[in-house]
């Protein structure tokens, strides 16, 4: 399990959630945006897609989509295949 | 003699391609030898897999479509690992967000991990659920010839049969159904699966179809380089007897020097 801005989570600052990243469980702040998610994955720059509870999310609607608990995410690239 | 046919150039959902050479991304072992492959293939359209990306890990790794890029191929993302319509229209759809609307896919729903045959009702079911959203369909399929047309008649955009089993390299099984298949089609039939090694090719070019997509056949070489150069000139040299005519098949000898003016 991944947690994001553990120091502020440490401090109890911030309000966890349970959520399911790519078929895993993940904590992540309350209200997060899936562009923050993105960039605290390190995957912002990069070129993938994101299903937010089995349907598409598009890019334009990343920096206003906010996590809330049990959402179901899913982030995929491309990779070798035949 | 035998006639010759006309050339007619290869048109997928629009688009002319001059290679009749497509190639996947797979089971090569780094990305310097995946672009070189390819590159050599002469391939202007490149199948790639959608997976989840991993968590956790370096997510400054190199990106296939960085190497691959969509600017200079027809990006071709599959549904390999999906085993029911669902899963697969699920992933066209990311496919598609990925590729930033682009809605070419290589719709393929298989029925077990042993054999990763075509399912085949799971197929038609997601590929009537795409074609109805917009997609664009090149579709995997078993060689029966009923299926291949209702694929066709449904809207895909290309029909491709196995030559053999996925990464099986048993080359071109059964000639006769493919025969079938392309006597009636009206969009491009592709051979997808079976290739081993570059006279496969060949046949299944001779064959009359109308292009080949190989991965494991050049991936898993000894030298993956230099079989996507021979597959290179197969499919080409499979394409020009196809054209050419061949000659007829006889039982008994036939002389290619005159009788007449022998000395005995």
């Amino acid at each position: 399990m991944v947690v994001v801005g553990l120091d502020r989570l440490q401090a109890g600052e911030v309000n966890v959630i349970k959520i399911e990243l790519n078929g895993e469980p993940y904590e992540a702040e309350a209200g997060l945006t899936i562009s923050a998610l993105l960039v605290d994955l390190g995957l912002a720059d990069k070129r993938v897609a994101v299903e937010y509870n089995l349907e598409i999310l598009p890019k334009s609607e990343h920096p206003q989509t906010e996590l809330r608990a049990a959402d179901r995410v899913e982030i995929v690239h491309a990779i070798g295949g035949g | 003699m035998t006639e010759q046919r006309q050339d007619s150039p290869l048109v997928i959902a629009g688009t002319t391609y001059s290679s009749r050479l497509l190639v996947g991304t797979g089971k090569y072992k780094d990305l310097d030898e995946t672009r070189e492959a390819i590159e050599t293939s002469g391939a202007e359209i490149v199948t790639v897999a959608v997976r989840r990306t991993n968590i956790g890990q370096n997510p400054d790794e190199p990106n296939l479509l960085d190497v691959i890029s969509p600017d200079k191929y027809t990006i071709l993302p599959n549904t390999a690992g999906c085993f029911n319509a669902k899963d697969a229209v699920r992933t066209c759809k990311l496919a598609r967000e990925l590729m930033d609307g682009h809605d070419l896919v290589k719709l393929e729903v298989l029925a077990d991990q042993k054999t990763l045959f075509p399912h085949v009702t799971e197929t038609l079911k997601a590929a009537r659920e795409l074609i109805d959203d917009g997609f664009k369909v090149m579709v995997y399929t078993s060689d029966d010839p009923v299926i291949a047309k209702e694929l066709e008649d449904m809207g895909c955009v290309a029909v491709m049969p196995l030559g053999s089993l996925i990464g099986s390299g048993l080359g071109i099984r059964n000639p006769y159904n493919l025969m079938l298949i392309l006597e009636n089609a009206r969009v491009p039939i592709l051979v997808d699966a079976g290739v081993g090694t570059a006279s496969d090719a060949a046949i299944a070019m001779e064959l009359g179809c109308d292009a080949i997509l190989m991965n494991t056949a050049i991936a898993a070489a000894g030298n993956p380089v230099l079989m996507a150069s021979a597959m290179k000139k197969a499919v080409e040299a499979g394409r020009e007897a196809y054209l050419a005519g061949r000659m007829p098949r006889k039982l008994y000898a036939s002389a290619s020097s005159p009788i007449d003016g022998t000395i005995v």
